[in-house]
């Protein structure tokens, strides 16, 4: 396999506080290959927004430690300095927000933002980067862009807001855009456009894209491969497919248990996952989804390595034996099937009697 | 825009005339001052207090008496002062202005510049020693009566060190004119500054770094780290631009009050006789015009302060603009 | 190697259900562990107390008679010699009558005299009665007025609201200073006083500038409060309200009211700064406390022809008002910091 773009090693994340020590990212190890999108899944206070902030060091927090490593391009970004560690931001690592609202400077026109980060890192007259602002709206879809460039961001919608966020982040063409959230604070129709202009962006420049989002749908949507975090740690991570059709951690079998399915029999009720998120000052012994998790057994006391099992680069973080978590996955997820191979087909599925073949 | 300015003079006309109206009528139900008397003087004879009367024309009713003074301060401008013999009201306020705007300017110039080093000082350095430091002395600013300072700097100043080198350059308390002597006017002036300025600086570097604050935690702000900018053209163009627009908005209004003769106790303290002097002096003595006159004048740079801080709020901050 | 695979429930690890907590409670313990806040409280009723004794001192420690009468051709002992307290050609010019410094002595005039041979010492404590009174229910007026006012005009909106608004946009065009000293002159000159409601005010009453100062500073509480007003009613739960059919009456007590209530609150301790001040600056103008009334204010001004042989007549009284004001930004601010709803992150250890 080629060199990972990004690399985190192990990465901790903590926060002193007046009631404790918030554990936000407790080990996390992830990696980037160039130009594939790997989505970040986990549900709020997971800590995938910490992570990834954390390899841009944009965590001003006075009362924050760090400890691991982020290797980007063969150097350790965390040991970096400020002027070092800002010649990346915006140009080899870019980043775009959740709320598109409060992410752009309301004082400032936004053809004057898209070129104050192209002239923050490349040798350009105002002309020629006003011109790539121009360029950069049309290319994410925002209509009559040459007016629009001396427009304030009040002035747009949410979801073209968006869109030039997008523009300013890849305007220096950079290696990697992390995108925290983008869809989240958007309409779902707005949502899909967004996606599919990242998705274009990332075709045309071969950018490698991190998506952090809690929304499985997004990321069926968007990325090559999954890691799924939970309490500050990485409990599954693999492709796509392996994490949907074949997934590993319990607590990913719930994620994927709750999704409403409209291709298969109605359930009485959504599986939801009983019990809250551990608090990240006091996480509990051993595997920290121990509490929740209905096929606790006596192992769980020991915190669980993020290894891959079957040897396939699909890691994960539970120590139940592969052939076991089959079945119970097939029941945690698939509640509507019965214990049997065959599926009953339900009476409303069944074709209209009145049809025949010709009038169909 | 044209309905905005439109809007905005009858506001201030309006505001005016109740202004003047109120403070007409006040002063007019005053009991036991006659202002024929005050204006004959103590030993005049009746006579002579009737003839004035009618002269003024203190014997129509009030609303001509009110009109008629409106008359003579805005239009013919020559509204004389009832207790200061055959002293023109409007030129005395106009000698007086230069004083005030003087004394005003100056404090003003210094309170900017030190409440913004403050501010961004106490911000960037939150949490470390600096920041409580300045934090209490903005507050001692804010907690010492302004008249009592001016006593306290006089007493330095005036009192028993007058006579060491340190403080033997301040001219007595007054004020001159710039035209007259810019030195003196210089001298004269520096700890009537400093001390109008103590207030002001204690207040605004307070709002400042609270501003500063929590601007520092918005989302455009983080975007603009990520988009790799340099940490000073963050403080900069983007927290301190936004975090100004509060300070801006209240130092306009400030300003537009202290002008308009706010600043009367620290004219008093110092023997300035600037606006705030002026009126002083027009209460204590019940000079109805004077007081008149110098009410009306306030009022109007209180009004036009805040009609400028409006559009100027607009101009430092996009959303507010018509669409 | 597993031990038995047992479906098992997910145990009672859970966290335990969060109990609810009232926003005021916290409030309080946050202000509570807030140090220097506290101190700044205690500092401020320290004061209080010790005007609040005014009589005692001046009964049993200084043996003053009546502290506010002159006193010109009284004696003291100082330094176990009897001494006029009105001395013949004392300070700096060497001319005229002179009161005597301060003596160090709590029992014998410990600050010195001042123009009337009165107990500067004593005069201060009974000062700081009246301007303790008049800032501390000035401020109370004032919020209440204008909490009222803004209530009524930010949920009846409309014509209502435009009304009171230009009303209170007028006062507040008024050169601040200018309005008070105004009114502060008209009012004084009535002999007979004027009749407000219940109260009786006369020139001698402290209840005039009380009511001065109070009504001068009603835009300024109003305008933030109409402001926080206006964002509460168009919440959902006064909606909800309504559609359970809540008169006006209830709205506006039940729901608007306590969710403005943290705004005022944070006032009172800002407002009664603002308007000892505001006291001592009329009164140093000679139109706010009158005499036979003393105040801070009336101090200082009695002080200022002193200022160069007996400072400490002055500087006595400034330093009090200096003390109690900053006291009040202090614990203003904690309050503040207290009923924020944004929690601080502060550094341990």
């Amino acid at each position: 396999m080629a060199e990972p773009l990004l690399e985190v090693r192990d990465l901790k994340v903590s926060f002193h506080t007046e009631d404790g020590t918030v554990k936000a990212v407790d080990g996390v190890s992830l990696e980037v290959a160039p130009g594939e999108t790997l989505g970040i899944v986990g549900e709020s206070g997971s800590g995938k927004s910490v992570t990834m902030m954390s390899v841009m060091r944009l965590i001003i927090d006075p009362n924050a430690r760090f400890e691991g490593e982020v290797m980007y391009k063969g150097r350790d970004l965390m040991k970096l300095s400020q002027d070092q560690i800002r010649d990346i931001r915006g140009a080899g690592i870019a980043m775009i927000f959740q709320d598109p609202m409060t992410s752009l400077n309301p004082v400032y026109r936004v053809g004057w933002q898209i070129e104050e980060q192209i002239r923050a890192h490349e040798r350009v007259s105002r002309q020629a980067a006003r011109a790539r602002a121009i360029e950069l709206l049309e290319a994410v879809g925002i209509p009559h862009p040459a007016q629009r460039v001396d427009d304030y961001p009040h002035q747009f919608s949410g979801g073209m807001r968006q869109r030039v966020m997008i523009a300013m982040a890849v305007s220096c063409q950079p290696d990697l855009l992390i995108a925290d959230e983008p869809t989240t604070a958007l309409d779902v129709t707005i949502q899909a456009q967004i996606l599919a202009l990242i998705k274009k962006l990332r075709d045309d420049f071969g950018t490698a894209v991190v998506l952090i989002t809690h929304d499985m749908g997004v990321v069926a949507d968007i990325a090559d491969r999954v890691a799924v975090m939970y309490a500050g740690r990485v409990v599954e991570q693999g492709s796509l497919r392996g994490l949907f059709y074949d997934a590993q951690h319990p607590y990913t079998w719930g994620l994927l248990g709750s999704i409403a399915r409209l291709d298969r029999p109605r359930p009485r009720r959504l599986t939801a996952i009983k019990g809250l998120p551990p608090s990240l000052i006091r996480l509990p012994e051993g595997c920290a989804f121990g509490p929740r998790c209905p096929h606790r057994f006596d192992r769980c006391a020991e915190v669980p390595p993020l290894t891959d099992k079957l040897g396939d680069g699909h890691l994960d973080a539970c120590l139940l034996d592969p052939e076991q978590k089959k079945e119970r996955r097939d029941r945690a997820i698939r509640p509507d099937l019965t214990a049997q191979q065959d599926l009953a087909v339900p009476q409303d599925l069944s074709p209209a009697p009145d049809l025949t073949e010709e009038q169909w | 825009m044209l309905t905005f300015v439109v809007r905005r003079t009858l506001w201030t006309v309006l505001v005016l005339f109740v202004i003047s109206v109120l403070v007409f009528f006040i002063f007019f139900k005053t009991p036991g001052v006659d202002p024929a008397r005050a204006i004959a003087g103590r030993n005049a004879s009746p006579q002579i207090v009737a003839e004035i009367r009618a002269q003024f024309g203190l014997d129509r009713p009030l609303p001509i008496q009110y009109l008629l003074m409106m008359k003579s301060l805005f239009i013919t401008r020559n509204l004389v002062s009832y207790s200061n013999q055959g002293v023109l009201v409007v030129p005395e306020i106009g000698a007086a202005a230069p004083a005030t705007l003087s004394l005003v300017f100056g404090a003003a110039v210094i309170w900017v510049i030190v409440a913004i080093a403050m501010g961004i000082a106490a911000a960037k350095f939150r949490g470390r020693l600096l920041d409580p430091l300045l934090m209490i002395l903005a507050l001692i600013g804010i907690s010492a009566p302004v008249f009592w300072v001016g006593q306290v700097a006089n007493l330095i100043s005036q009192g028993g060190l007058h006579n060491t080198p340190l403080f033997s350059w301040v001219p007595a308390l007054g004020y001159t004119s710039l035209g007259q002597s810019p030195v003196l006017w210089f001298k004269g002036l520096i700890i009537p500054w400093i001390t109008l300025s103590i207030l002001y600086i204690g207040f605004y570097a307070r709002v400042l770094r609270a501003n500063i604050l929590e601007i520092q935690n918005e989302d455009y702000v983080r975007t603009a780290r990520a988009k790799g900018l340099r940490e000073g053209r963050v403080l900069l163009r983007h927290t301190l631009r936004n975090s100004m627009i509060t300070f801006v908005s209240l130092f306009g209004l400030d300003f537009g009050a202290l002008v308009g003769g706010g600043a009367i106790l620290t004219e008093v303290v110092f023997n300035i006789h600037g606006v705030g002097f002026l009126t002083y002096e027009a209460l204590t003595s019940l000079d109805l015009p004077t007081i008149i006159a110098t009410v009306v004048f306030g009022a109007f740079f209180i009004v036009l302060a805040n009609t400028v801080v409006d559009v100027g709020y607009a101009w430092l901050d996009p959303r507010v603009r018509p669409a | 190697m597993a031990t038995l695979l047992e479906q098992v429930e997910p145990t009672a690890e859970l966290r335990p259900a969060i109990a609810g907590r009232n926003p005021w409670a916290l409030a309080g313990r946050r202000l509570r562990r807030n140090r220097v806040a506290l101190a700044a409280l205690g500092l401020f009723l320290l004061i209080v107390v010790l005007c609040l004794l005014a009589p005692v001192y001046a009964q049993d420690v200084a043996h003053v008679g009546n502290p506010m009468a002159p006193n010109l051709n009284g004696t003291t002992v100082v330094g176990g010699k009897v001494v006029p307290v009105m001395q013949q050609g004392g300070g700096v010019l060497k001319l005229g009558e002179t009161p005597i410094g301060p003596t160090g002595d709590i029992h014998h005039y410990f600050l010195g005299a001042d123009l009337l041979g009165r107990d500067v010492a004593a005069l201060l404590l009974y000062g700081g009665r009246s301007s303790l009174q008049i800032g501390i229910s000035s401020a109370l007026i004032c919020c209440a007025v204008a909490t009222v006012v803004a209530l009524v005009a930010g949920f009846f909106g409309g014509l209502v609201d435009a009304m009171l608004s230009r009303i209170m946009d007028i006062i507040w065009a008024f050169p601040l200073y200018l309005l008070a000293i105004s009114v502060s002159t008209e009012l004084l000159t009535h002999a007979s006083g004027i009749q407000v409601g219940p109260l009786h005010l006369t020139a001698g009453s402290l209840w005039l500038p009380t009511a001065i100062i109070a009504f001068v500073y009603l835009p300024y509480v109003y305008r933030p409060i109409r402001g926080q007003v206006l964002s509460v009613v168009r919440k959902e739960f006064v909606e909800a309200a309504i559609a359970q059919g809540a008169g006006n009456l209830r709205l506006i007590f039940s729901e608007i009211l306590p969710n403005v209530l943290s705004t005022v609150i944070v006032f009172l301790p800002l407002m009664i700064a603002t308007n000892i001040i505001l006291e001592s600056s009329l009164s140093f103008l000679s139109i706010g406390v009158q005499p036979p009334n003393v105040s801070w204010g009336t101090i200082i001004s009695d002080g200022e022809d002193l200022l160069y042989s007996r400072p400490w007549v002055s500087m006595s009284a400034g330093i009090m008002i200096v003390l109690t004001v900053l006291a009040l930004n202090v614990l203003g601010d904690g309050v503040r910091d207290a009923l924020d709803p944004r929690a601080k992150i502060r550094v341990e250890g």
